[in-house]
């Protein structure tokens, strides 16, 4: 079997994990270890009038000004407008919402730093709360940031053709949206381990991070110190999802205070603080106005979008990489020429808004999709044949869209035919007709997307971060036996990146993939990357591994001309063999000859031997556009307000598959994180700004009862910038399942009157809207 | 989160336990630790003695009395959940076991547990209460309780603080006995939103409904089951189901009436499918 691009391997990674021999900051035992724990603010808005420490135990507490040497952490852009936030690692004079850590106590073990922070006294002047986004945004005198003049953090105007093309639209369909707020739950949460190691002078930080090398440059820029001082090790990561893309705070706490002490320390975030401290996604509001012909053909696109920010602007994204994100993926994958967007960024009282995989775009997707959907129920057409008259088309790829999105290539219309195929479209509007023995009713949804992934710097300079993703760099190195040896600076937490990239040196170099060797995350061994984020890896770091094997090739050449005694120019590089006119020489003579017989070496070898680092950027790199189809039947139980999702199916297409089975698990698990945000997932606050989820039995989360059987189908249309034609595709399948679920819902409902526009789908919203629909002033009552 | 500090025992047995419960100040009992475990974790609890009862012998039996199941208070769900065929008239705990939370809380917690933690969305009490159960306490004397009284609000019951539930008294139902159980949870292992028990023995001209999830303690429907034993099925129109739950209970939103009312009628659309 073939083991290059495309085959369908099994990971190389899995067999540690399905062991339990993964290697994780929680697996971490060092002699001497302190375990850290936080005091996390119990109110949302106040000053810190006192602190007063345990007594007798005043140096195992750290507050703010113990760490006086640490800088707080500033994300600028150079969007015009934004404003900056400063995020001390422990609060500084206020704190900004429930949860913020205020003081870093150290103990032998976790439950005695617990017993600390119940020995802290703090006395606080209390704030009026900002918890509701439009109310901040029109605040006139109670600021998250003092030295604002509102709560904004950022408003983004957009605007191109939108007077013109809405003017006379027969059909104007207005609609109010809105996503809850929402935890990312990773399986591991936060988690840091410091060391001050004497022999290399450093402080060894293993960090359940996507970006090591990223942390690096964060940890040497807040603490003061050389990055020279820093390695940054990020070993098994238990999920990332975006949640592990930016600086933690606790990181540079517990990595000041191996610096301080040169002791080992450690921090590992429980469950009830990431509920709380990580409710920090996904809440959007949209008022959404859509003008369109009588077929509900699309002219032109009105829409004000409302963004949570929360109290932090987190290192080194921003928070304003999200209403960025937002007003520029809004349009989706259609065709039209005019759009108007108004997006506030409003900071609150809530945990600081991070980037969740998807970002922003699995709430424009649903915005989009639930507009498109009103649109054919107000024309009277199917929903999928609106969508599908309103998509790109092939034709007119690579296509320009109206919010200058430069979409690479891709046939949309042709995912969701195949995936009304798929699902068969005519069967179930027939049951949906027919009716069920169980009354429940039947409901048929369908969304598209297309994801801007791999996009680099010509992007990323665009929004002046402090941080913008260059060449990534990977080195492959032979060893004397013939095998290889891949190092990235990107990471992998879930991605299949240690046999995908492998799959790609094998394509080129074809060592086999159990002799190649993949490391990564560790910037003590790997070249810089910025790591893993924007579904970005396989292209850029895949890239480069590409080009480090291609660069080794005249040398292998070289070295196997001079050993067959032939000219250079008659040989060829083939299935892993270096072949001349006669004969040939394996991978592992010329490896043997470099590292074991340099005697038998051509006198001008290239000094470069048989390791190379290289670096790859897209030749365009405004991104390569994955796309896809969802639909879904689903039964609505409309008497205890329960949804069950009958059949998932998805068409996507993100270019050239490297590996059809990782690309298979990203999405399942992509959509079991949509399905969660559909029906499950939500982190409520009450009026105070207390969260109100701050369990698993509160916050809930879809498991594998709750997911579907999904059916995956590919389409492979190659990306014309990248290397192999490959696209990212790690965020996607997060995108579109609100989207098609609440389609389908509202499709099941349609008789009733009943539209749902907000997540997640709880039964209590079911049951309210329909009792909405049919006022009555007798109790309604079920009949199952 | 990590639990406070606390002192643990493990008597050999009840009387020891009850020795133990007696002298020591907040001391609390721990059997399968399913939910006392994760409140000592979050520190909403604090006992300064942790009392494990969970391996006393006494508690494990599972006895036919002739007319009734004495069910040990230390028996897991899991082994009532393999149970079934064995418990000829008791069949719905069987039935009732194999839906608590999943498998790994089954193998773990206990009926005794369940009761004495009285969590409104909890299973059994709803189910004892409607099965006519009796909790059979030991401290410094004996005593017998019916569960629908034992049951005293959310997470309070009549359990003093130095008793032990010993066993639970299940009245067997008659060949003709029928019953219904019906929960609606969000996903799968969720405490219930809305769930119902009805219990019907036209042998015996006897009929129990309650409600449960949606107060403090699991809510009889008492004429509503009276109907039901004088008239069966013909007494559980949607019109029936709906004024029983305004008359019994009263105060329950639109949304909470629906859930109500859809668990009470599927409920009781167990007990009259053919």
């Amino acid at each position: 079997m073939t083991q290059g691009i495309g085959a369908r391997l099994q990971r190389k990674e899995d067999a540690r994990h399905l062991h339990g021999r993964g290697n994780f900051v929680s697996d971490m035992l060092l002699p001497g270890q302190s375990e850290v724990a936080f005091l996390r603010s119990p109110i949302a808005h106040g000053r810190i009038r006192r602190i007063v420490k345990p007594h007798g135990a005043e140096n195992q507490v750290f507050v703010r000004n113990d760490l006086a040497d640490v800088a707080a952490m500033v994300a600028p852009t150079t969007v015009p407008g934004y404003k900056l936030s400063e995020w001390h690692p422990l609060a500084h004079g206020k704190v900004r919402f429930v949860g913020e850590a205020i003081a870093m106590c150290v103990a032998p073990t976790r439950a005695e730093a617990e017993d600390l922070t119940e020995q802290i006294e703090v006395e606080f002047d209390e704030l009026p709360v900002l918890v509701d986004a439009q109310a901040a945004r029109r605040e006139p005198t109670v600021r998250v940031h003092e030295q604002w003049a509102d709560n904004l953090f950022l408003t983004l105007n957009y605007e191109s053709g939108f007077e013109a093309k809405a003017k006379g639209a027969p059909i104007v369909i207005q609609r109010e949206i809105a996503l809850a707020r929402q935890a990312m739950v990773p399986m591991e949460g936060k988690a840091v381990h410091a060391q001050w190691d004497d022999r290399s002078g450093q402080i060894i930080v293993h960090a359940s991070t996507q970006v090591p090398h990223i942390i690096r440059v964060g940890l040497a820029q807040f603490l003061g110190i050389d990055q020279g001082q820093v390695r940054v090790i990020s070993p098994d990561v238990g999920g990332g999802f975006g949640y592990k893309c930016i600086l933690q705070p606790e990181e540079l706490c517990v990595a000041w205070l191996a610096l301080k002490f040169r002791r080992p320390f450690r921090y590992i975030e429980d469950r009830r603080e990431h509920l709380v401290v990580g409710a920090n996604s996904r809440q959007h509001g949209y008022r959404v106005t859509a003008h369109a012909d009588e077929r509900g053909k699309l002219w032109a696109l009105d829409a004000e979008v409302t963004i949570d920010g929360g109290a932090y602007s987190a290192w080194p994204f921003t928070v304003a990489l999200e209403p960025g994100q937002a007003t520029g993926n809004l349009p989706g994958p259609y065709d039209f020429r005019g759009y108007r967007c108004r997006t506030y960024c409003v900071a609150t009282n809530k945990p600081g808004f991070l980037p969740y995989r998807g970002v922003a775009r699995t709430g424009v997707c649903f915005a989009m999709e639930l507009v498109i959907d009103a649109i054919a129920r107000a024309v009277g057409r199917e929903p999928w044949e609106v969508r599908y008259d309103n998509l790109v088309s092939a034709a007119d790829m690579p296509y320009d869209n109206v919010a200058r999105k430069h979409y690479d290539s891709g046939d949309y219309r042709k995912a969701l035919t195949l995936a009304r195929e798929k699902l068969g479209l005519e069967a179930w509007r027939e049951r949906q007709r027919r009716g069920e023995r169980d009354g429940r009713l039947i409901g048929i949804g369908f969304a598209s997307y297309c994801e801007q992934t791999a996009h680099g710097t010509s992007v990323f300079s665009g929004w002046g971060l402090p941080i913008i993703p260059g060449y990534d760099q990977a080195t492959v190195r032979v060893n004397p036996d013939g095998g290889l040896e891949i190092r990235a600076g990107v990471h992998s937490h879930g991605q299949g990146m240690e046999t995908t990239l492998a799959q790609i040196a094998h394509e080129i170099t074809g060592v086999d993939i159990a002799n190649i060797r993949v490391v990564l995350g560790d910037t003590g061994t790997t070249p810089y990357s910025t790591g893993t984020y924007a579904s970005r890896s396989i292209v850029m770091a895949g890239g480069a591994v590409a080009n480090a094997c291609r660069a080794l090739i005249p040398r292998f050449l070289a070295i196997g001309a001079h050993l067959m005694q032939a000219a250079v120019a008659t040989m060829k590089f083939e299935n892993g063999e270096i072949v001349g006119p006669l004969k040939s020489v394996s991978l592992r003579e010329i490896a043997e000859a470099w590292y074991l017989r340099p005697q038998e070496l051509p006198p001008d070898v290239d000094l470069g031997g048989l390791e190379a680092t290289m670096g790859f950027r897209p030749k365009r790199d405004t991104g390569a556009f994955s796309y896809a189809s969802h639909a879904a039947a689903v039964a609505v139980d409309t008497k205890v307000g329960a949804v069950e999702i009958l059949d998932y199916v998805i068409v996507e297409d993100c270019g050239t598959l490297v590996n059809p089975m990782v690309v298979e698990g990203q999405t399942l698990g992509g959509v079991a994180q949509g399905i969660g945000t559909a029906l499950y997932e939500e982190s409520p606050f009450d009026p105070n700004g207390q969260p109100l989820a701050s369990t698993l039995a509160d916050y809930l989360l879809p498991g594998p009862t709750e997911i579907p059987a999904i059916r995956i189908y590919h389409m492979e249309t190659p990306s014309p910038y990248t290397e192999f034609g490959i696209k990212g595709m790690g965020e996607g399948g997060a995108i579109a399942p609100p989207a098609v679920i609440f389609n389908a819902v509202n499709d099941a409902l349609r008789p009733l009157g009943v539209e749902l526009t907000e997540t997640p789908l709880t039964p209590r919203r079911l049951l309210e809207a329909l009792g909405r629909a049919k006022p009555s002033s007798e109790p309604r009552v079920a009949t199952a | 989160m990590k639990a406070a500090r606390f002192d643990y025992v493990r008597p050999g047995d009840v009387a020891d336990a009850l020795a133990v419960l007696g002298q020591a100040e907040g001391a609390k009992l721990l059997a399968g630790g399913q939910s006392l475990g994760p409140m000592l974790n979050l520190r909403l609890v604090r006992p300064a003695l942790l009392v494990d009862v969970s391996r006393l012998e006494a508690l494990q039996h599972l006895e036919d009395t002739g007319s009734t199941w004495r069910i040990g208070a230390g028996v897991t769900h899991a082994r009532l959940e393999d149970a079934r065929g064995r418990l000829p008239g008791a069949e719905m705990l069987c039935e009732v076991a194999s839906a608590i939370a999943y498998r790994s809380v089954r193998n773990r917690g206990t009926i005794g547990g369940s009761l004495a933690h009285a969590d409104p969305a909890a299973d059994w009490p709803l189910a004892l209460a409607a099965l006519g159960a009796s909790v059979n306490l030991r401290g410094s004397t004996r005593r017998s309780i019916l569960v629908a009284r034992f049951i005293e609000g959310a997470f309070t019951t009549a359990l003093a603080a130095n008793e032990i539930i010993e066993t639970i008294d299940v009245p067997k139902l008659s060949r003709a006995g029928r019953y219904g159980f019906y929960k609606f949870c969000r996903k799968t292992g969720e405490f219930a939103e809305a769930s119902a028990a009805v219990v019907f023995d036209p042998q015996a001209g006897a009929a129990r409904v309650f409600l449960g999830s949606l107060r403090g303690v699991p809510q009889p429907l008492a004429a509503l089951a009276q109907q039901v034993a004088q008239h069966g099925e013909s007494a559980t129109s949607t019109q029936a189901i709906s004024e029983a739950l305004v008359q019994s209970i009263g105060d329950l939103d639109a949304v909470e009436h629906a859930m109500a009312g859809a668990a009470v009628t599927r409920a009781l659309g167990q007990v009259f499918a053919p």
